[in-house]
């Protein structure tokens, strides 16, 4: 397949290794800050080309994962409501809130959909003028632009039967937090290819300068990973700290204004709940008052819903990369795709899940 | 919650969900949870020794002669598709299961379930399509029923057809006949149907149109046993599968957990058409779970692999035949079953998924 199959080269692939294992004097600890970056390492086994002492751990850059669990539980009781149709995309339905999931609600008579982009539910509505229709605005910055263009368009169409629960998160206030922790390992990272394809990586380099760490923006195909760990090698061989873009094929130092504009028409930034983690300040976007009627949580009023969010897995700690997945006594056995404890074990992109899916027991 | 992550953090995760009360959409997967269903729900109530062996089709001796009997729903949606409809896809679905079995399939039933408003048009072209499948197939419909359900309460057109066949003297097909160093053989490129079916629902485009791959496959069988059961060595070819819902995943695991071996596969041996690349990366999902409708794969004795191999591609239906893997020994409780060398020569699991594929967020 032409424009992925340059990307998937074993040959290529092993060079680059190769080339790591050359530069490398010293054991290293890298994140890869994004899910899908975590599938592709699980899915190729890349890893296992890597020099003994270059570790990864796998950042919190799954949007699934991070999810709070009372959204979920709001969510389900939006979805529950008479009268109305829940637009999802597919990977959040199984994701378990406090009591159940998006799958079961469903069982149980609520209509809810899944779709590929905020602008089908925005046909739905279209076509179901009576009901009221509500789409789940998860993710990062990447998914943020076409879920505010789909409010955008509601607010312009006067489609007042749309609305949407959003729930966004942004990537660099996580990253402050993981090195800010008194406990981190982490000594550089492969930033997130997608997100920075929307904001560009200006952000990034505050970050780098603050904390003198590396950040190589990668992507998502075996070769960009490992050319991504083999500059970041480079980087902290040589004692620099910069922001490098081995993902320029789709990264530029900018990003995508048009997408940004939109973002921050519809969107302002504000604190957020991270599943496993905790309240971030400005880490999230929230709609602006002047798109409040677009706001689910306020017609619905699920704002009382809060969850008790049970001590009982590592997730938290497998999220800022403390602990692999296979250090969990839940992993595998009471913790499986059928039955997550925790968010990573839900999503493809999460790492318990890659783990589970790829590399237990092999 | 404070922004600083110096203790190992008030984690957040939620429960399990207990166990499920209701039919979920993943239980018609053919993943875990369709098995979990046999599991728990079918087989301790309907047990006897012939239902017990799980292959695809009873075989049955009745009078001196070895009748092979099954049987299968259909409930695809859209109706028609490329490459086939409803009506055609209900033949060739239930001619194939009587052929893994190693059956020449003879007579087929058939039951309608129609829903109130079906233009009498649509019903007439889908019986059109079944004479010319059943024809081609070499099969008689002989008997059948029509059900007619309220507006609503039905998809449109839903079909049943039941088969039986007549098994060859010294033919003997079953799941749990695989042994160490047996090779897998596959007809074809695999995820054709599943992904023909998800564009026409999804209404995807792309550049080359995806075509199902719905076809009977019992010709090539016949072909096949004619190679195995020459000579001495009959029983060559042990099992016959067709990967319809769950994929090729599901039909390797089921192979090799019923028999207790495991199976390594390489990945570079499984032909997967670029359209069909295309699309799972766009969606998010991995061919290894795609339906199938008329390619099969066969456990075969090595001495005969290259002579089965070379019939198979003697058959239009199996014009790219390929050795795709090689049976290894009985493994330890809990361990993968089925594995899979990349081209990047690391080892990754092929499990059962948990329930439906579904479309990753980004």
């Amino acid at each position: 397949m032409k424009f992925v199959d340059e990307y998937r080269d074993p040959k290529i692939a092993l060079a680059v290794a190769e080339r790591i294992a050359r530069k490398v004097t010293r054991p290293l600890v890298l994140m890869e800050v994004c899910g899908g970056q975590t599938h592709t390492l699980m899915r190729y086994g890349l890893d296992e080309l890597l020099p003994p002492g270059v570790e990864l751990v796998h950042g919190p850059g799954c949007p699934v994962c991070v999810t709070p669990l009372e959204m979920v539980d709001r969510a389900i009781r939006i979805a529950s409501t008479p009268g109305v149709i829940f637009v999802s995309y597919g990977d959040m339905l199984r994701v378990p809130g406090s009591h159940t999931d998006l799958f079961q609600a469903k069982a149980s008579g609520a209509d809810v959909r899944i779709a590929y982009s905020p602008l089908d539910a925005l046909k739905i509505a279209r076509m179901n003028p009576e009901r009221k229709v509500v789409f789940f605005g998860v993710g990062f910055e990447t998914t943020a632009p076409a879920n505010a263009m789909a409010v955008w368009q509601a607010k312009r169409e006067g489609l007042l039967n749309f609305s949407m629960i959003v729930s966004h998160v942004l990537v660099p206030p996580a990253m402050r937090l993981i090195l800010s922790s008194p406990s981190n390992r982490v000594q550089g990272f492969i930033g997130p290819g997608h997100v920075c394809t929307v904001m560009g990586f200006g952000e990034y380099e505050d970050l780098a300068r603050e904390f003198h760490v590396p950040i190589v923006v990668g992507g998502f195909e075996p070769i960009d990973l490992l050319e991504a760990i083999s500059m970041l090698v480079a980087q902290l061989e040589e004692g620099r700290a910069e922001v490098e873009n081995q993902y320029s094929r789709s990264v530029h130092y900018k990003g995508n204004l048009p997408a940004q504009l939109i973002l921050h028409e519809v969107f302002e930034v504000t604190s957020r709940k991270w599943r496993g983690i905790g309240a971030i300040a400005a880490s999230g976007l929230r709609l602006r008052d002047k798109y409040a009627a677009f706001d689910a949580e306020r017609i619905f009023g699920t704002g009382d819903v809060t969850a008790e969010e049970p001590r009982e897995c590592i997730s938290a700690l497998v999220l800022q990369g403390l602990k692999k997945p296979l250090d969990c006594p839940a992993f595998g056995s009471r913790c499986t795709p059928m039955n997550p404890l925790g968010a990573p074990m839900v999503s493809t992109e999460g790492a318990c899940a890659a783990y589970y899916q790829y590399r237990r027991h092999v | 919650m404070s922004d600083s992550i110096a203790e190992p953090l008030s984690f957040v995760c939620a429960p399990a969900i207990a166990a499920k009360d209701r039919i979920v959409l993943g239980h018609g997967s053919g993943g875990r949870l369709s098995a979990e269903l046999l599991r728990d729900v079918f087989l301790p109530m309907f047990s006897n020794p012939i239902l017990d062996r799980m292959d695809d089709q009873a075989v049955l001796e009745i009078g001196g002669s070895r009748l092979a009997f099954t049987t299968d729903s259909f409930v695809v949606q859209p109706l028609f598709f490329p490459g086939g409809d409803i009506g055609s896809l209900a033949v060739h679905g239930t001619v194939n299961d009587l052929a893994m079995g190693g059956a020449r399939p003879l007579f087929l039933s058939v039951a309608f379930i129609l829903e109130e408003g079906l233009p009498t048009e649509t019903l007439r072209r889908i019986v059109a399509s079944m004479t010319e499948a059943s024809a081609a197939a070499g099969v008689s419909i002989v008997t059948g029923d029509t059900k007619v359900v309220e507006r609503g309460k039905g998809d449109g057109v839903f079909i049943n057809t039941t088969g039986i066949g007549i098994v060859p003297e010294g033919v003997s097909l079953s799941a749990n006949q695989a042994r160490p160093g047996d090779r897998v053989l596959l007809s074809g490129s695999i995820g054709d149907h599943g992904i023909a079916i998800l564009a026409r629902r999804e209404g995807l485009e792309f550049d080359a149109e995806i075509v199902s791959d719905s076809a009977p496959l019992h010709e090539m069988v016949a072909a096949m046993l004619g190679v195995s059961t020459q000579g001495a060595a009959s029983g060559q070819i042990r099992c016959l599968r067709d990967p319809t819902r769950g994929g090729l995943s599901s039909s390797l695991n089921e192979i090799a957990s019923q028999s207790g071996v495991s199976i390594q596969l390489e990945e570079t041996a499984i032909p997967i058409r670029d359209e069909v690349k295309g699309a799972c990366e766009l969606l998010g999902f991995d061919p290894l779970y795609v339906a199938n409708e008329g390619k099969l794969v066969a456990i075969v004795a090595p001495e005969a692999a290259d002579a089965v191999l070379d019939a198979m591609r003697h058959d239009q239906r199996g014009a790219d035949a390929q050795i795709i893997g090689t049976v290894g020994g009985r493994i330890g409780a809990g361990r993968a079953r089925v594995t899979l060398r990349t081209a990047f020569g690391s080892t990754r699991i092929v499990d059962l998924l948990a329930g439906d594929q579904l479309p990753r967020i980004c």
